[in-house]
């Protein structure tokens, strides 16, 4: 019980608070972002621009079919070879930033995909351009019908950015790791405190989708 | 089957040009210069390690002998105004770190080894270690060749890693992400015995009773200040500045500092002149 | 890169292994419960349903890098001792099954109510509708999605990585703190996870083009 009340220490609370104010800058940086880029990549693929589409394609499935822990090391110990040093919070957005947009395009492309292409067809023959028909026909029905898909990447976004503490990106897990490195008694109340405070924070998001998503629907 | 084409020829470029990168671009730029320059230091140093580089709840900041040697370093070099800049490392990412020239110079309980010395270039020895054990009191391991057949469990990117499969051929060697995950790992007896440098066993014996340091030192590990290959003038500067420490009696204050209360730790023996 | 994997073939191969073995059963086993929790969810029981519910919610919400960690380091402390493959492997099970609980479940709810009505009607029981009817149709229809769990399941199986689990992930931090050759060593084992999931992520977008 002591170890308890001990683990929950003001100090330790801050400090591990002080943890979730980054992981959810993090997360809220690389959903912003990964919306935007994964939207325009999603575009693209969908519109069949010749080369452009495959080869950009291409690269999102490499990266979505890669583990995000090893996009993490690539961006932090393979950028400066190209002149670039990221600090590890920077790091871990932009490792975040590229895997999600690579999984909010596949969302896209296949959210465009299953609004019937008949719309597509039936916008052009009465005189629309094709991005005329995208932007005001496809993309609202589509987009309407990726809500659930993309809320729950973005849950999945926060959940990930715990594996950032590999690289002592000082977020949520790292923070709670340094409690219980202090003090092995610790642990056991601090997976406590990391469940709860990672459930709160995600499932908040996963209600606010879903009410989003019927208000919509 | 244009696909495939496609497929085929991406994925050699890339593994063509993402090689390229793996190759160092050893730019020569003064480290030493650059920092004059910026009146900074940037240094990694440890986070999870007690008494060597901890980070501390109150303030997020790393402390530890390492970390004030560092800041004691900085200001005999750069002078009384100079910045030293910290970045936690793990005994993982040091090396690459160093190597990209994220961080200025190491120092982060790193041993100097012929393997390490090949890449990276080391300050005189800064702080005499030796590999050692810590075990529950109740263990019946009484020194590394006991090891034969149990499990050790060692941190990933630590030089005692390598040493067990010289000293106990048969031991299964598990490897961790830092200390914090490997002290608790012993406790849930994920392993017999958790190996690395004694001082850093020492620290984490304070705090977990029913643990303790055993089999004394089996390796000799001098801690190095480890700087990129090509920045001679940066491995003088720090080791005059060592030396200064060590003429000044600032080095043997370091040490009355972080392991005077160290039970089974005879700090006197580490006193430099 | 091609001194690292002739060096290391051994740890690589071994990796690739445990990589595979892990992801394999955590399928076969989230398969088994995340299915037993998606019929749970949709039982006219109020109580089955809440049940099945709570356990999506909580294993949904919380990292698979905590659950994991947590069958590692405190379930041995109290309970039962579990080497890192397998509290991985639990941890990847637990996490995935609650991921394909909700496919099933959208899945089978996804097939027109007015079918299970329908087949009623015609003097079937619930189970026997379930059975011949709804099932059938559901299972089409989340066959694309369960695979592209499939493949998040063999990503995510680098968290073994934390454990100790002898993946593909640890082999790699292993390799790469041997030889200082970080991108490359990182670049190999990459190569090794795309042989698993690109062409299976290629061959559920082939189904999935299929049945639209």
């Amino acid at each position: 019980m002591q170890n308890w009340i001990n683990a929950y220490s003001w100090l330790n609370i801050r400090f591990l608070l002080l943890g979730l104010g980054v992981t959810i800058f993090i997360s809220v940086v690389a959903v912003v972002l990964s919306f935007i880029l994964g939207s325009i990549l999603g575009i693209i693929r969908y519109s069949k621009i010749k080369y452009v589409s495959a080869i950009l394609g291409f690269f999102v499935d490499l990266i979505r079919n890669l583990p995000l822990l090893l996009i993490i090391f690539f961006t932090y110990f393979g950028l400066p070879n190209f002149g670039f040093k990221p600090d590890t919070i920077l790091a871990a957005i932009i490792a975040m930033t590229v895997f999600e947009s690579a999984m909010v395009a596949e969302i896209v492309r296949s959210g465009i995909n299953a609004v019937d292409i008949g719309q597509m067809e039936g916008a052009r023959s009465v005189g629309m351009s094709f991005l005329q028909a995208l932007w005001h026909i496809i993309l609202p029905q589509a987009y309407k019908k990726m809500i659930p898909a993309m809320i729950s990447q973005f849950v999945s976004l926060i959940k990930d950015t715990s594996l950032a503490t590999i690289i002592v990106v000082p977020e949520m897990m790292q923070h709670a790791q340094v409690i219980y490195g202090q003090n092995a008694n610790y642990i056991l109340p601090m997976f406590v405190a990391l469940a709860v405070l990672y459930f709160i924070v995600c499932f908040t998001l996963s209600l606010i989708g879903n009410h989003i998503d019927k208000r919509l629907a | 089957m244009k696909k495939k084409f496609w497929l085929v020829s991406f994925l050699t470029i890339i593994l063509v040009v993402l090689s390229g990168c793996g190759k160092q671009n050893s730019s020569q730029q003064s480290v030493l210069k650059n920092a004059r320059a910026s009146n900074t230091l940037t240094w990694g140093v440890k986070g999870d390690t007690k008494l060597f580089g901890l980070i501390d709840v109150a303030d997020g900041q790393s402390k530890g002998f390492d970390v004030d040697m560092a800041k004691h370093i900085t200001k005999h070099i750069l002078g009384p105004k100079g910045k030293a800049k910290m970045v936690t490392v793990t005994s993982q990412s040091r090396t690459p770190l160093l190597k990209n020239g994220n961080v200025d110079a190491v120092i982060a309980t790193m041993s100097i080894t012929p393997e390490r010395e090949k890449i990276l270039d080391f300050s005189h020895s800064y702080f005499d270690a030796g590999q050692s054990l810590l075990v529950p009191k109740s263990s019946t391991i009484r020194s590394a060749k006991d090891l034969n057949g149990k499990t050790v469990i060692g941190v990933v990117g630590s030089n005692s890693v390598n040493n067990i499969h010289k000293v106990a051929p048969h031991a299964k060697v598990v490897e961790l992400q830092d200390y914090a995950q490997a002290v608790n790992a012993l406790k849930s007896k994920q392993g017999d015995a958790l190996t690395t440098d004694n001082g850093i066993l020492y620290g984490l014996a304070v705090e977990n009773h029913g643990f303790e340091v055993r089999g004394g030192t089996f390796t000799k590990e001098p801690y190095g200040v480890a700087v990129n290959k090509g920045q001679d003038d940066l491995t003088k500067a720090i080791n005059q500045a060592i030396l200064e420490m060590q003429h000044s009696g600032e080095y043997n204050h370091l040490i009355k500092k972080w392991f005077g209360d160290v039970p089974g730790f005879d700090y006197k023996e580490l006193y430099r002149k | 890169m091609i001194n690292i994997i002739t060096h290391y073939s051994h740890q690589l191969l071994s990796g690739f292994g445990w990589t595979l073995l892990s992801s394999v059963l955590a399928l076969f086993f989230s398969l088994i419960i995340g299915s037993l929790f998606a019929i749970m969810e949709i039982l006219p029981n109020k109580t089955a349903r809440f049940v099945g519910r709570a356990y999506v919610e909580l294993f949904r919400n919380i990292p698979l890098l905590v659950i994991t960690m947590f069958f590692y380091l405190i379930i041995p402390l109290y309970l039962v001792k579990i080497n890192g493959f397998t509290a991985g492997t639990i941890g990847l099970t637990l996490y995935t099954s609650a991921f394909i609980a909700e496919t099933i479940r959208s899945g089978i709810q996804s097939v027109d109510t007015g079918q299970m009505e329908g087949a009623r009607s015609v003097g079937m029981t619930y189970w026997q509708a379930m059975r011949y009817i709804i099932l059938p149709q559901a299972f089409k229809i989340v066959i694309p999605p369960l695979g592209n769990q499939f493949v998040n399941l063999v990503k995510n199986s680098s968290v073994l990585a934390f454990v100790a689990g002898f993946d593909l992930m640890y082999q790699a931090n292993s390799i790469a703190s041997t030889t200082f050759d970080t991108i490359n060593s990182y670049l190999v084992i990459g190569v090794l996870y795309l042989i698993i999931t690109m062409p299976l992520s290629y061959y559920m977008r082939y189904l999935e083009k299929k049945i639209a």
